[in-house]
């Protein structure tokens, strides 16, 4: 019997929601090996949200609380969840493979001197070792890993575990640190507005390629993100990133992120094989092209051929429509 | 400056996935292989911050097989100093082992600075960077595209979720490249002809035990082609009540 330690995220002080996704990955786990799951959020002081980790099968949620810890702090952060790890005698290690998480898997791994299965999209485990699956040439093959070290340290790609209702105490607990925060500090926050998401993490992305013909063009693509209501984000394909259209963080694909959102919609983007490579794991995919020829149809499950700059605007109020 | 960079041989991003014999691994007949392309942006820096201190050494030091010397002689080429190969016939899927066999290697090297990609485009670990530098004891600030030194300290700019960070952190330290960062040089004839005469070491690669055994490699399943909802801006109310009602995702 091992419990196992799911690490949850906060931003501004609230759970991001992205941290029951580790919980589900954890209790996933915690039932194979007949323990509990403990969720650990590190803050500077309360973090709101909390109170929801049990509906999702938190035995207990912790939040370590220090001064240094209003934000994500690097090495602060992984000292004070490896010495968690190391202190609880957990099995396994749970964090959700988001920007930040990316960050801190492979420092607490490090810190515990066990190996770390990272991005994973699949989790079982077998004769009491963890077995991971995860995407390997950006999706276009999957590695099945057994993870031998203990704790089994896994991140968990962002949007794939859907959070599943498994109603546990959810007890709090509240743990003083004075942990330093570390030798990184963070002097300054750049136009990170306030629920803005990442592409890797939107639950819908709407991405645009070359056929969009100039980058003022995006507006159609952020209205129909917009449309959404704050659960899109707007993505680019490598194309319109190395011409400069848009920032690196929006592109798609094996040399940018690799998504797995619930509806990708790729529009005026052909489907170089690099391209479809980082989004052909999203759960619904339309595309709009006007070459009725062009690779992405032969993964999208619908698609409209035609010209994007009469076709987007409809779909934007049709969608606007539906949300009344 | 001496600064040093790890760099990874890795299939091409177009090149289109066999499963070898042993089901474990990449088929690698007929595949074309690059410098990890994270790994030129942190080439570059590293020669650009030689460059801006005026003196100093760009040391590049590589895991992989023997061909992986290729790839060495593509950073000389771009201008690095000298390169190191820790040559094994498999880089191993751990990066924890990878990470240790680097650090030990990096270890004594008195480096100001240690660069890499912040991911490799084949197996997407994320963690060789971050790990090398808790082994070493250093701070490590990952997916950077901005980088400035002042004497013994650096400002980095990293994206996080929907915005940008801008970070301070001491010297010496690890840094993972993040696009953005520069626009990588193509190396010149004189540096191909150059890149011939530096020393590459090429030394055994001394692996521990891993804590992670690769059980099989598979394609993904197919995603079957859809259908064609229609034609123009007509087609949309269709699209839209599919989405909603056979799709369900609005």
């Amino acid at each position: 019997m091992s419990h196992v330690l799911a690490v949850l995220e906060q931003r501004v002080g609230a759970l991001r929601k992205v941290s029951f996704e580790a919980i589900t990955g954890a209790r996933r786990l915690a039932d194979a090996m007949g323990g509990e799951v403990h969720a650990l959020v590190i803050g500077a002081g309360p973090v709101t949200g909390t109170d929801g980790a049990g509906r999702f099968g938190a035995d207990k949620v912790i939040t370590a609380t220090g001064a240094g810890f209003a934000r994500y702090a690097p090495e602060g952060c992984a000292t004070v969840v490896a010495e968690r790890a190391r202190s609880g005698g957990y099995g396994a290690v749970v964090i959700a493979a988001t920007a930040t998480g990316k960050d801190l898997a492979p420092r607490v791994a490090a810190k515990l001197g066990v190996s770390l299965a990272g991005d994973v999209t699949d989790l079982a485990v077998d004769g009491g070792a963890v077995v991971a699956t995860r995407p390997v040439y950006a999706g276009k093959a999957l590695l099945a890993l057994k993870v031998t070290g203990s704790p089994a340290v896994v991140s968990l790609r962002p949007n794939v575990f859907t959070p599943v209702e498994r109603p546990r105490p959810g007890t709090a607990e509240t743990v003083a640190v004075d942990t330093p925060a570390g030798r990184i500090t963070v002097r300054e926050i750049k136009a990170a507005p306030a629920g803005a998401l990442d592409v890797a993490e939107a639950p819908i992305v709407v991405s645009g390629g070359r056929g969009l013909k100039e980058p003022a063009n995006f507006t159609l693509l952020e209205d129909l993100a917009q449309a959404f209501g704050g659960r899109a984000a707007v993505g680019a394909s490598r194309a319109v990133v190395d011409a400069g259209w848009r920032g690196h963080g929006e592109q798609v694909g094996q040399t940018g992120k690799t998504v797995s959102p619930t509806l990708y919609v790729a529009v005026g983007i052909s489907g170089a094989i690099q391209h479809l490579a980082g989004m052909r794991t999203s759960k619904v995919i339309v595309a709009i092209n006007k070459d009725k020829d062009a690779p992405i149809f032969k993964v999208a499950d619908y698609g409209i051929v035609g010209d994007l700059f009469e076709i987007v605007p409809r779909l934007t109020e049709e969608v606007r429509k539906l949300r009344g | 400056m001496k600064i040093a960079v790890c760099i990874k041989r890795v299939p091409d991003s177009e090149t289109r996935v066999k499963i070898a014999a042993d089901g474990l691994s990449l088929d690698e007949a007929g595949v074309k292989f690059i410098l990890n392309p994270y790994d030129e942006f942190a080439v570059e820096e590293a020669l650009r911050r030689k460059e801006q201190a005026g003196t100093g050494e760009v040391m590049v030091l590589s895991l992989g097989p023997a061909a992986a010397q290729e790839t060495i002689r593509t950073a000389l080429a771009m201008g690095a100093d000298r390169g190191v190969l820790l040559q094994a016939d498999r880089v191993p899927a751990d990066g924890l082992a990878v990470a240790r066999a680097l650090a030990a290697e990096l270890k004594d090297g008195g480096f100001d600075l240690i660069l890499c990609g912040k991911i490799a485009i084949d197996d997407s670990n994320h963690q060789v960077g971050p790990m090398v530098a808790e082994l070493l004891g250093l701070p490590c600030v990952t997916a950077v595209s901005k980088l400035e030194i002042a004497g013994s300290t650096a400002t980095a700019e990293r994206e996080v979720e929907g915005g940008v960070e801008v970070v301070e952190f001491p010297l010496p330290a690890v840094i993972t490249a993040d696009k953005g960062l520069n626009e990588p040089r193509l190396p010149a004839l004189k540096g191909i002809m150059a890149a011939k005469k530096k020393p590459l070491d090429v030394k055994p690669f001394q692996g521990a035990a891993a804590g992670i055994d690769v059980l099989k490699m598979t394609l993904p399943p197919e995603r079957q082609a859809g259908k064609i909802v229609g034609e123009g801006a007509a087609a949309v109310p269709e699209l839209v009540r599919l989405l909603r009602e056979e799709a369900k995702v609005l």
